[in-house]
């Protein structure tokens, strides 16, 4: 579990993040929602301690990331995995090594058994006879995989997701989002996903908060969103009159089966 | 921003590449692939710039030395002196700052924009000790070898350029090169040597390491880490030339 409180964070004279107050539960993928520049990736960044906040407190299961020491902090980031929004995987190493490269840092494991983890967990993002090739001569959607392997390969207890549907097309990203889900519940991890896509939000979202200019402006689940009365965050997800259009569908059949 | 915040960080940056290494194999991996890339890999432009550095110097030397009270065995002399304390280290690290500085900062630029070193960051590793260190020791290691290499091929360029020209034999270049050694000239270019690897590998590495933006600014990041690398090449070279000459 992740607890995140009265986060400020600041750039210059420019505040980012304002008082954000947020609790993000184990077996959950949390889903941050919200239009561009609401603060998202600065609260992802400031929860996995690439910048530090200006004020308040991020707690890992109560390990308040601020306070401890650097070598405690780097205990902490191996029990991390992050899906990077371009995937940022290392350009000069292949897939295969791309993976294996944690185990080389952090573990005493013999060649071999580093070669058996990697195709297990290439095997689990459904990736096979990838492991030679470069991150070059694989497609977009491959390389996100490449990057799930890459988080999960160190068994972590935490998983961040930053834009993971980001130029993919929609088949691919029910995929990945399908993926997601499913190691989160079978690791039984803390999964946090930034995304602006709603349909990953309808597919995956078992809690979501919406930031708007910085603040935390909603906090519930895929049920409740489509219901919601908050003004904003009708704005933001009915933006197309698809979806609106999809919405008041919805709210009929529903109208309908109450009837009934 | 100003010098000093820049200088501020410069020395933040050297301050945290010294922490305990997460796995020393992987920091040695790291450095050996290094040593390659600036040793090796410089190889080819280090040879033909060092031969035609003695050979140019030698035929330019012969011109002007025209009086005949001067021997001949002279040129040799001035050709083995101008190689040892000036040519071979200060215009081949001019050279260096161009291919491996660049190299260096365009690497880590786009590491940087790619998110590379934030991955390598979230896993735990302490990404100045792990990208920047092994940078800094190879070049260290390698370009005061690479001096050295740089002085014996400029010098025997100078002696088969003044055979092929006919200015000057190559016994009697031999007799000039022995002619007045100071071994102190040796030590005066690896000092030199040492003092430009550490620019040339950590002006390079702080820009490539902090860049913000996109292609465009690793481009322009590396092209700004030669010119300082440069500038500073030249300013700690005639220091070093006031204090210990």
């Amino acid at each position: 579990m992740i607890e995140i409180k009265n986060l400020k964070k600041s750039f210059g004279d420019k505040t980012i993040l304002t008082d954000v107050n947020l609790t993000l539960g184990t077996g959950k993928c949390n889903l941050i929602i919200g239009s561009s520049g609401s603060g998202k990736t600065v609260l992802m960044k400031c929860l996995v301690g690439l910048f530090e906040p200006d004020s308040g407190q991020v707690l890992y299961d109560g390990i308040s990331l601020t306070e401890i020491s650097v070598d405690e902090r780097k205990q902490l980031r191996q029990k991390i995995g992050m899906l990077f929004q371009g995937s940022a995987l290392f350009d000069s190493m292949t897939v295969e090594q791309n993976i294996k490269f944690s185990l080389d840092m952090f573990t005493r494991m013999r060649h071999l058994e580093k070669i058996k983890k990697v195709n297990e967990v290439l095997d689990r993002v459904n990736l096979k006879d990838s492991n030679k090739k470069f991150p070059s001569e694989i497609s977009g959607g491959m390389k996100k995989r490449v990057g799930i392997a890459r988080a999960i390969v160190l068994n972590p207890q935490y998983l961040f997701c930053d834009e993971p549907n980001s130029g993919l097309d929609p088949q691919t990203s029910l995929v990945i989002d399908k993926l997601i889900q499913d190691i989160t519940l079978e690791y039984k991890i803390t999964t946090v996903i930034n995304t602006h896509d709603m349909n990953s939000v309808m597919e995956i979202g078992d809690h979501i908060i919406y930031m708007f200019q910085g603040k935390k402006q909603w906090e519930g689940n895929k049920e409740e969103i489509i219901y919601s009365k908050d003004e904003k965050l009708n704005q933001f997800i009915f933006a197309s009159d698809f979806l609106q259009d999809a919405k008041n569908m919805r709210m009929i059949e529903d109208k309908a089966l109450e009837k009934k | 921003m100003t010098f000093f915040t820049k200088f501020g960080e410069y020395l933040l940056m050297l301050k945290g590449m010294f922490t305990r290494p997460e796995n020393a194999r992987m920091y040695w991996k790291e450095f050996m692939h290094q040593c390659v890339e600036i040793g090796i890999g410089s190889l080819p432009i280090v040879i033909i710039i060092s031969l035609f550095l003695g050979a140019v110097t030698t035929v330019q030397t012969a011109y002007q030395l025209v009086s005949p009270l001067v021997p001949q065995a002279t040129i040799a002399q001035i050709v083995r002196d101008s190689v040892i304390l000036e040519l071979s280290p200060t215009v081949l690290s001019i050279v260096l700052a161009g291919v491996v500085g660049s190299k260096i900062a365009s690497e880590l630029g786009n590491m940087r924009i790619s998110e590379q070193i934030d991955a390598l960051e979230i896993m735990g590793i302490n990404t100045k000790a792990y990208l920047v260190f092994p940078k800094i020791m190879a070049a260290l290691l390698m370009v005061p070898c690479l001096i050295v290499l740089s002085a014996v091929l400029a010098i025997w360029g100078g002696r088969m350029a003044g055979a092929f020209s006919g200015i000057l034999a190559t016994d009697i270049y031999d007799v000039g090169l022995r002619q007045n050694f100071s071994p102190y000239n040796v030590f005066f270019a690896l000092t030199k040597g040492y003092t430009f690897a550490f620019i040339i590998s950590s002006v390079p590495a702080y820009y490539g390491y902090n860049v913000s933006g996109g292609a465009l600014e690793i481009g322009r990041s590396s092209t700004k880490s030669v010119v300082v690398s440069c500038i500073l090449i030249l300013v700690a070279d005639y220091a070093l030339a006031a204090i210990l000459l």
